[in-house]
Parts: structure tokens; C-alpha cells; sequence
């Protein structure tokens, strides 16, 4: 759901993605490799966290399979803490590790067949307009019953719920880097006849990859917004908590352990900044690489963890020793498994081929017709819950949808208010843009929903009750896409437009209207699509919250969502589902008729250079 | 009189070399996308071009833009399917990439992720080779074309020359029997580019790669005469082969010598006279007999096609020439300008197109309103565009017709573009239209308005107050 605008044109790319985390160096990072290497404090580090890891995988490991326990009694003490993060980043990483295989997948296929695309794209746009909590009940009840004797089932429907919030704008990204290949790259591979399984990993993989990164880290900032969402389930009069930071922050909001919130609070945001320093960071130096254009800019990103693990000798040994033999040993194997593009013997050679392809047809054919009387199936299906929805309900439902659309414009035009003069401000300085960028990112990523119970206190006691708070909360979580975006796009504007404005004494309110706004433009539309998507998402845990034991809601769209998911004795699957659908509805119909053609307007008529 | 390389090590004697690759009767239409109107036939890129590569043979193919030499390239290669004809390989029709054979890019094709040696081993994937076979090649060919000490280093470090050196290593290492060229010197520097032609010919004249046959697409003709055996000059609309020529010996492949300005100026001559018969071209040079069948001259597209230009570079041109007494040779004026011949083509074209000069015998002369569009101020020469354009360009005349007749003085944009996708492809019946609009707002004729994508009569108001 978050994006970033991301300009066609390589120079300003590299600018925009170079801006936050680039300290120049002029001596290349490659060179370092040629140290020789003991054996030092690094490698102990290397060790220490490998070790942690397995720890850490030997304690889930033994939580998953030890009887379900739906309703873990959650510890407040500050020594539970570390494992408790440990829980949450482990479901996270999980998460993302499904998010990436679902990404790379979907988007091939999407990408490299025609037929395909035209369903698999619009199925996308849908699923990524879907609220994340309306996966909550039938993920959940289908894999507890899966797993009716142990701990997997839980964690998988939490593991599944965060991936909801992570995968689907991976995988546009994706989509759209294999779309759009080099075309002489494309050729080389076809002339050097790439085995497929090597044309996706050497050209289609790399050629996404900073856009895949980007995405992957508004996907964490995404998953960690929907943490405590995904640890604490409430379907009717079931309920299930999971040991995590998530749920921890939800127990101690709800004793008004004021201690335990700050400090579970402060481990999340430490865990954010580090995983930043130790793990994107790193990343996004390592990726620098697979730029596609072919200048060697001076500003490149950099890393000291990145340029430590690199001189590590433990971490060159475990390449030699486990990774090389395992890579060459794949590449075999798929070697084998993949035959030579173009080695086939001719269509004309052999009548048996002509059949195979047939044969393949028809497999085709019973797929196709497999997955029709599915959808058909879900439709009924469907169709069965929905006529169970008394026409009042359905009006107040689009009383509901008015509301929360109402709620999130009025988030976005305060966030706009606020985030448009002071990005501006700092995208226009160089030196600020330089030091606050990095900040306002991991800012961004501090998932707003673990402020709430913090905030909700103070708000709720506001004129408007919930319904005036719900409108902060939601901006709480999306404004950060808007500054963001502004900062980028302030720092984009290139430097003669703003020499050539000062120089005809261009100022005030005439060089907003001619520089700064039309430069900006389709940075402001990416981040307010972004946000009104987050907005309508965030609806559904800002309208209704659940603090101190009892339960806070107003009118709108998401807390009908919540409030239908929550109801006892069994959540009210005909409700859910037609809400559902009606906030699906309204964000595409929103994305097709504003943010889309606002888009497409920018790209056509407010795109520098 | 010609003195070609033999491959197989015999004398010009000999029989004649093997045949590699043949095209026959190669035709490709453009992927009609949406519906062509019934009747209209899909525009031509290649014409039944039959083609022959024969062993020791180094090809260039020579012609204007959309005359179709990339796209007969890559129906070669195996990268494109032809519409209609066959490729074959020593006899045998090809279907999919050629496993024989490698391609030299213009814009050099390479991996940015991966380091010198990784680009030129990735050639050497289809190959059955274990792991130090293949890096022993890699070496060897990243030595052969002096790469040497730059196995890790990543492209975007090199220089442009550096870079194209990696793709011939990467074409080379394979070992091709054919060796492909896409115009592989014209992103590089002048003295980069001699330097890399010369030590490519010195490498395959000396037979020190075991490539059988080369094939170079460029649109340089001094290139094509000093590197070249055999020269095809294709024509466009739709792409034909319109003369197949010897080049000269490898000795006298030098422009201080005679016979060597004489061949440019001929091939120079042919591609100026798009439409004038080959054999009179032909005539009026030194008699040089002619290699292969000729073809004969295609009917000219019976609609009309706009050179995509910008006025003034049309402008500069005419002015060009009046100072240098109202006619110049077009090979001198390319040379002054600094273009390759398929940039001063269109000009040449739009100026003949308005009827400003004339192309005659490999010179460019200007008519009586050309002089009188050369002595003009800025507004006289608006005046004389705008009536010569009138005159002289249906599709102007077609819009500006209509937006009298129209009350609002507002015609879409949406009937000429159909129109123009009778007879062009989607994207040039754009590029087409854009020429159009340029054209038009230059002689204002009329404004346009690009969001809506219409035509108005009369100059928009902000057009006034600026």
C-alpha cells in the first residue's frame, strides 16, 4: 500500500534514492575486499547474532508445536521484553519471506503472460484495497482448525494477517521492473540462450531489485502498523492472544500499566532503528549495484555494517565453504531440470511434439475451467451471505462508507497542511534533506497504532469523541507517506528552475505557483494515494478500539468491519463480507476516478526533465 | 577486382565459400495491434528480402532509418520472426535464436550487476563446460580483446570504449560461426571507435577469431567501406535490399586514395536519391559493375510520409547552403554539420518536401523560394513556410479546411490519427501526427492543445499576452 513516486528519468532516480542514506565515499567499497582477513570482533558479532537466531528459532519452535494455547496470560515484566520482540520480528520476517516468494511468483507469471496478466492485475488491485482485518476471520478459523492441536495454526494466521499488509505493492513493483526490461538485455539473454530459471535470476530479480527493496520497507513500516491487529484476535466470543510486542502494548494499555507501555514501546522503536542500521541499510548499499543505468555516481550509498561484514572472515568462510558449493550445486540441478531454450527439435521434425502441445492445451483448458467453477462456487457463495443483508443494514453501511470517506479526507488535508511547508522546507536544503531524510524514515516506520492507547486517553475526553480522534489516529499513520514524498520531490527540483526563479524575483505565493507546486506534483499525488489508501485501511483500528477492558467505536465503514468481526457469539460473516466489499469498492472507484487519472495527469504534464 | 579474405585458407581460385545463413523471401508486417480497417493492408517493414552470407564473408548493411536494417538484423539472428520466408543456417530452416551465433550491441547490452568476467561468462551458459573451462575461456577471450586486469570491474566503471570491448569479448568467447554488429561504434567517441574497428579488423583478418562470417548494421558509410567486403544499401518503405556492392581491396581502403571518396560518394548518392532508378545512379559513377541482382525500384508509398524534423534544423540547412552559393555537395554538407547520413536525410527530405531545394546528383540546390526563405527575416520566412507547407502537405491542408469549415473553430485530433494508421504503424502514425502538430504551430496554422488533443483555429489568448 505505501509507495514512493519513482521518476523515469535515472538521474533524478538516483538522486531521490541516493538523498537519504548517502555518505560519500570516493574510494569504492569493492576495493576493501582485498584485506587480508582474520579472525576479529566482527566475526564474534557475526557469531553472537547467528547464535541469537537459533535461539530464537528453538523457542518459537518449541512455542508452535506445544499444545494450543489460545489465551497466553501476557507478562508485563520488562524481562519478558526481549523475547517477546523476538516472537514479533521472527512472525514478521516470516511474513515478508511469504510476501517475497508470493511476490516473485505473481509477478512473473503476471509479467511473461499475456493471458494471465488480465486477470492475475485486476485481482491484485482488489486484494490490495481489501482491510486487512477482513482476512482476520476466515484465515484464522480455517488454520486454528487446521491445526486444532497445537500452536502452528495460530501463529500461520498471524504470520498470513501481516502478510495481507505486506505483499500486494511488492509485487506491483515487481511486476512493473519485469514489465519493463531493458530490451537489449532482454536479447542478450535471448541470443546466449538463458535457461529460464537463469533469465529470472540474472535479469529479471536484479533489474527489480531497489524498486523491490523500497517497497519491502514500506511493506515492514505496513506490518508493523497492523502488529498489534495480528497478535491479539477477537472473533466473536473467541479470542486469541499471541505472545509478542504487540500484544504486550495491548496488555498494558489495557491495565493502564502506563511503565510497560513506554517501555514496550521503546523496545519496538529500538527495534525498528535497528533493524534499519542492520539489516535495510545494509541492503539498500548492497543493491546499489543493480542501478540500470551505467554512470558511477559520486554519491554512493554506504554502510559501515555492510563494509564490516564484508571484511568478516567468518562470514567469508560460510560463503566458500556452504553458499558457493549450495549455489553451484542448484545451478546444476536446475541445469538439468531445465532444458536449453531453442535445443528442442522443430515443430516440423516430429508429429509427437504437434500433440504435446495439444495435450498442454487441454491441461490448460481443465485449469481454466477448474478455477472458473471455483470463482463461480465463491460467488454463490458470496451471493448466499449477501442477500442475508437487510436493506437497512446495507444503507447504513453507505452511511458508514460516507463517514470514514469523510474521516480520511480530512486526515489528508491536515496532513498535507502540516507536511507541505516543512518537507518542502527541508527537501529545498540540502543539508537538512541530508540529515532529516533518514530520520523522517524511520520515523514513518513507527507504527502509529502503538501510540493509540497512549493517545486515546487525551482524545477521546476531546469535543467529537472518537469520531474527531479517529480522524488523528488515521492521519498518526499515513502523513509520513505525504512528508516523505514532498521532501523527495522538493529535492528533485533541479537547480537551475530555482536559479532562473530567483533570478526574475519570483517569491512568495508566485514561486509556490510556478516551481514549487508543479515540481512537486506527482510526488504529492504518490503520497496521497498512498495515504488515502492507509487512511481507509487505518479506519478499522482507529473507529473502533478496544482499551481499558471496554469498547470505544463511532460510525464508520472500518468500525463496522471491527465491530462485525467482533461480534458475539460468532462474527457476523453476512456484515463483514458486505462491508468488506463496499470498502473495496469505494478505494478502487476512488483510485480509478481521482488518484489514477491525478497521476496521470502528473506524469504527463508536471514531470521535469 | 575483388580480393577477399579467404577463410579457408585458399586462394580467390577456389570454389565459391559455403553458404551460412540465407534469407529467403524474409517479409515482416507490423503486429497490427486493435483492428485495421478491412481492406488496408498492415504497413511493410521488409519487403521479400532475399539475402546470402556466405563463409569469409563481412557484410555491412547499410541504409536510412526505416529502412528496416535492424529489424533484418534481428530476423537473422533468429530474435524476430518474419512475417513470411524463411531463414536458413547451412540449409536448414531456423526456427528461435541462432546457437551459432552472437550479437554486438549499440548500446552495449551489458549486465550492470555483474563484473566483467560474470557479462562474459554468461555467453558461455548454453554451453555443456565445467567451471574452469569456462572461466579459462572467459580469461582467454577478456585477454584477446584487451580487457586484461579489468575481470572485476563492474561496466558502469568503464569507460565507453572499455564497455563495448566487454561486449565483443561476450560475442567472442562463444566462439561464434557468425558474428552480429548493431551499429556497435556509434555510441562511442571518434577516436574510440577507429581505435576499437581497427583492432576488430586486424583480429579477423588475421584469423584470430573463429568467426566464419560478419554482419554489421551502421549507417556510417566510411565505416561500411573500410570494414566491409560486400556492401547492401537498403531502402525504406517498406525496407527492400536496393543495390548490392563489392567493396574495394583491403589495401586501397583509405580516403586518401581515389577509388575510395569515389565508392562514398556513389553510396552517398544512392541513399540521397530515394527515388531515382539505381541504374542510373549507377551510370553516372565510375562504371563499377554492380554485385547480384539489382532490384528494381519500389512504388513510392502512395501516401504521403513526413521526414520528422524540426523546422529550424530545416532552416539551418537552407542557410547553410545559400552561403555556400545555393548549392553544395550533400556529402560536404554532412560533413559541415556533423551528421550521419540518416540525420541529414529527413532534413534534406523536408526541404525538398517544401520545395525549397532539390537533391540533384549527390547535391543539394536550392529553387527559387529557397533563396528568397534564405534572404527572408524571421517573418518573411514564416510567410513563405506557411504557404509552402499549405501547398505542399495534404495533411496540413486536411486540418485546416476542416477547422474553417467547423463552427467552433475545434477539430479533434482523433480522425487524422485513424487516418494516419491506414498506412503506418501505431507509434509512427503518432510520430506522423506530432510532425503534423509541430509543423502546423510553426507556420500557425493552428494551436493545439495537448491535454484534449484538439486543433484550434485561432491562437489561444496566453499566446498574445506572452
Amino acid at each position: 500500500m505505501a509507495q514512493v513516486y519513482v521518476p523515469d528519468d535515472p538521474r533524478v532516480r538516483e538522486q531521490l534514492e541516493g538523498g537519504g542514506t548517502t555518505i560519500s565515499r570516493a574510494e569504492p567499497p569493492r576495493r576493501r575486499l582485498h584485506r587480508p582477513r582474520h579472525f576479529g570482533v566482527i566475526d564474534l558479532a557475526v557469531f553472537l547474532a547467528v547464535l541469537a537466531a537459533i535461539t530464537l528459532l528453538v523457542l518459537a519452535a518449541s512455542r508452535w508445536v506445544a499444545p494450543l494455547t489460545p489465551n497466553v496470560a501476557i507478562a508485563l515484566s520488562p524481562a519478558v521484553l526481549p523475547a517477546y520482540a523476538g516472537y514479533s520480528l521472527l512472525r514478521m520476517l516470516l511474513a515478508y519471506l511469504l510476501s517475497l516468494v508470493f511476490t516473485l511468483i505473481y509477478g512473473h507469471i503476471a509479467a511473461t503472460h499475456r493471458r494471465a496478466e488480465r486477470v492475475m492485475l485486476p485481482i491484485l488491485d482488489i486484494l490490495q484495497s481489501i482491510p486487512i482485518l477482513s482476512f482476520l476471520p476466515a484465515v484464522t478459523l480455517a488454520l486454528v482448525a487446521a491445526f486444532p492441536h497445537s500452536n502452528i495454526g495460530l501463529e500461520l494466521a498471524s504470520v498470513v494477517l501481516i502478510f495481507t499488509s505486506q505483499a500486494w505493492n511488492m509485487t506491483f513493483s515487481f511486476y512493473h521492473a519485469a514489465k519493463t526490461l531493458p530490451a537489449d538485455l532482454q536479447e542478450v539473454s535471448t541470443v546466449t540462450r538463458l535457461r529460464p530459471w537463469r533469465r529470472f535470476l540474472v535479469l529479471e530479480v536484479p533489474a527489480s531489485m531497489i524498486g523491490l527493496i523500497w517497497n519491502s520497507m514500506m511493506s515492514w513500516a505496513g506490518g508493523w502498523f497492523f502488529l498489534m491487529a495480528s497478535e491479539q484476535l477477537t472473533l466473536g466470543s473467541r479470542s486469541f492472544q499471541l505472545p509478542g510486542l504487540g500484544s504486550y502494548l495491548q496488555a498494558a494499555a489495557n491495565a493502564g500499566n502506563t511503565g510497560a507501555l513506554l517501555l514496550g514501546l521503546a523496545t519496538l522503536i529500538a527495534l525498528i532503528v535497528l533493524l534499519d542500521l542492520l539489516f535495510w541499510r545494509p541492503l539498500v548499499a548492497w543493491a546499489d549495484k543493480f542501478k540500470v543505468e551505467q554512470s558511477s555516481g559520486a554519491d554512493v550509498p554506504h554502510s559501515p555494517v555492510l563494509d564490516a561484514l564484508r571484511r568478516s572472515a567468518l562470514v567469508a568462510l560460510i560463503t566458500r565453504r556452504v553458499f558457493r558449493p549450495l549455489e553451484r550445486g542448484l545451478a546444476r540441478l536446475l541445469d538439468r531440470l531445465q532444458p536449453l531454450p531453442g535445443s528442442a527439435p522443430p515443430p516440423a521434425q516430429a508429429p509427437p511434439a504437434a500433440r504435446v502441445p495439444s495435450l498442454r492445451r487441454l491441461a490448460g483448458w481443465v485449469l481454466a475451467g477448474g478455477l472458473c467453477a471455483l470463482v463461480l462456487l465463491g460467488l454463490a457463495f458470496m451471493l448466499r451471505l449477501l442477500v442475508q443483508v437487510p436493506v437497512s443494514t446495507w444503507g447504513t453501511l453507505l452511511v458508514a462508507a460516507l463517514a470514514t470517506w469523510l474521516r480520511t479526507l480530512a486526515a489528508l488535508l491536515i496532513g498535507v497542511a502540516w507536511t507541505l511547508p516543512l518537507g518542502v522546507a527541508i527537501g529545498l536544503s540540502p543539508k537538512w534533506s541530508r540529515r532529516l531524510q533518514p530520520v523522517v524514515q524511520v520515523v514513518a516506520s513507527i507504527p502509529a497504532t502503538a501510540l493509540f492507547p497512549v493517545l486515546l486517553l487525551a482524545l477521546v475526553a476531546l469535543p467529537g469523541g472518537l469520531s474527531g480522534a479517529a480522524i488523528l489516529l488515521m492521519l498518526l499513520g499515513t502523513q509520513w507517506y505525504i512528508l516523505f514524498n514532498v521532501i523527495a520531490g522538493a529535492m528533485a527540483i533541479p537547480s537551475d528552475l530555482r536559479e532562473a526563479t530567483t533570478v526574475y524575483h519570483a517569491s512568495g505565493w508566485r514561486k509556490w505557483r510556478t516551481l514549487i507546486l508543479p515540481g512537486i506534483f506527482p510526488y504529492l499525488v504518490t503520497g496521497l494515494l498512498t495515504a488515502s489508501g492507509g487512511a481507509w485501511n487505518a479506519s478499522i483500528v482507529s473507529e473502533y478500539v478496544q482499551f481499558n477492558g471496554h469498547v470505544t467505536s463511532t460510525v464508520g465503514l472500518g468500525a463496522s468491519i471491527a465491530s462485525a468481526a467482533a461480534a458475539t457469539p460468532a462474527p457476523n460473516f453476512p456484515v463483514l463480507l458486505a462491508a468488506t466489499l463496499l470498502m473495496a469498492v469505494f478505494v478502487v472507484l476512488l483510485n480509478r476516478l481521482v488518484w489514477k487519472r491525478l497521476y496521470a495527469l502528473a506524469e504527463r504534464r508536471f514531470t521535469l526533465a | 577486382m575483388t580480393q577477399r579474405v579467404d577463410r579457408s585458407g585458399q586462394d580467390g581460385t577456389a570454389p565459391p565459400a559455403p553458404v551460412l545463413l540465407e534469407a529467403r523471401r524474409v517479409s515482416k508486417v507490423y503486429a497490427a495491434q486493435g483492428k485495421q480497417p478491412r481492406g488496408v493492408r498492415p504497413p511493410l517493414v521488409l519487403d521479400e528480402v532475399d539475402l546470402q552470407i556466405a563463409s569469409g564473408d563481412f557484410v555491412a548493411l547499410l541504409g536510412p532509418s526505416g529502412s528496416g536494417k535492424s529489424t533484418l538484423l534481428r530476423i537473422l539472428a533468429g530474435l524476430l520472426r518474419p512475417t513470411s520466408g524463411q531463414v536458413l543456417f547451412r540449409g536448414v530452416a531456423q526456427h528461435g535464436p541462432n546457437p551459432h551465433l552472437a550479437i554486438v550491441f549499440q548500446s552495449f547490452a551489458l549486465f550492470p550487476w555483474l563484473t566483467v568476467l560474470q557479462n562474459v561468462e554468461l555467453g558461455l551458459q548454453a554451453q555443456e563446460l565445467t567451471r574452469t573451462q569456462r572461466l579459462r575461456r572467459a580469461l582467454a577471450a577478456i585477454d584477446t580483446i584487451g580487457l586484461d586486469g579489468f575481470e572485476d570491474a563492474y561496466p558502469k566503471e568503464l569507460s565507453g570504449g572499455m564497455r563495448q570491448r566487454v561486449g565483443f569479448a561476450r560475442a567472442l568467447v562463444v566462439e561464434p560461426e557468425l558474428l552480429f554488429m548493431d551499429e556497435p561504434f556509434s555510441a562511442l567517441d571518434v577516436l574510440t571507435a577507429a581505435n576499437l574497428r581497427k583492432e576488430l579488423l586486424s583480429l579477423w583478418r588475421q584469423q584470430k577469431m573463429p568467426t566464419r562470417a560478419i554482419v554489421l548494421v551502421t549507417h556510417n558509410i566510411d565505416e561500411a567501406v573500410s570494414m566491409a567486403d560486400r556492401i547492401l544499401v537498403l531502402g525504406a518503405d517498406p525496407g527492400h535490399i536496393r543495390v548490392e556492392l563489392e567493396s574495394l581491396p583491403s589495401q586501397q581502403r583509405d580516403p586518401r586514395v581515389e577509388a575510395y571518396t569515389r565508392l562514398v560518394d556513389l553510396i552517398y548518392r544512392i541513399m540521397t536519391s530515394p527515388q531515382t532508378d539505381i541504374e542510373t545512379l549507377l551510370a553516372q559513377a565510375h562504371p563499377r559493375p554492380p554485385k547480384g541482382p539489382l532490384t528494381p525500384p519500389k512504388p513510392a508509398r502512395p501516401y504521403q510520409t513526413l521526414p520528422h524534423v524540426a523546422i529550424s534544423d530545416v532552416t539551418g540547412l537552407i542557410e547553410l547552403v545559400y552561403t555556400s552559393g545555393d548549392r553544395e555537395d550533400l556529402y560536404q554538407l554532412g560533413r559541415d554539420l556533423q551528421l550521419e547520413v540518416d540525420e541529414l536525410l529527413p532534413l534534406v527530405d523536408a526541404a525538398d518536401l517544401l520545395n525549397l531545394a532539390d537533391p540533384q546528383e549527390g547535391d543539394l540546390v536550392l529553387t527559387e523560394i529557397g533563396k528568397r526563405f534564405a534572404e527572408a527575416d524571421v517573418l518573411e520566412e514564416k510567410q513563405i513556410f506557411r504557404q509552402q507547407a499549405l501547398a505542399r502537405i495534404g495533411m496540413l491542408r486536411h486540418i485546416v479546411a476542416d477547422l474553417e469549415q467547423d463552427e467552433g473553430h475545434t477539430v479533434s485530433e482523433d480522425g487524422y490519427l485513424a487516418q494516419l494508421q491506414e498506412h503506418f504503424s501505431e507509434d509512427e502514425a503518432r510520430a506522423q501526427l506530432e510532425t503534423v502538430i509541430d509543423w502546423g504551430r510553426y507556420a500557425e496554422l493552428f494551436s493545439y492543445v495537448e491535454e484534449r488533443g484538439i486543433f484550434r483555429l485561432e491562437a489561444p489568448e496566453t499566446q498574445e499576452e506572452a
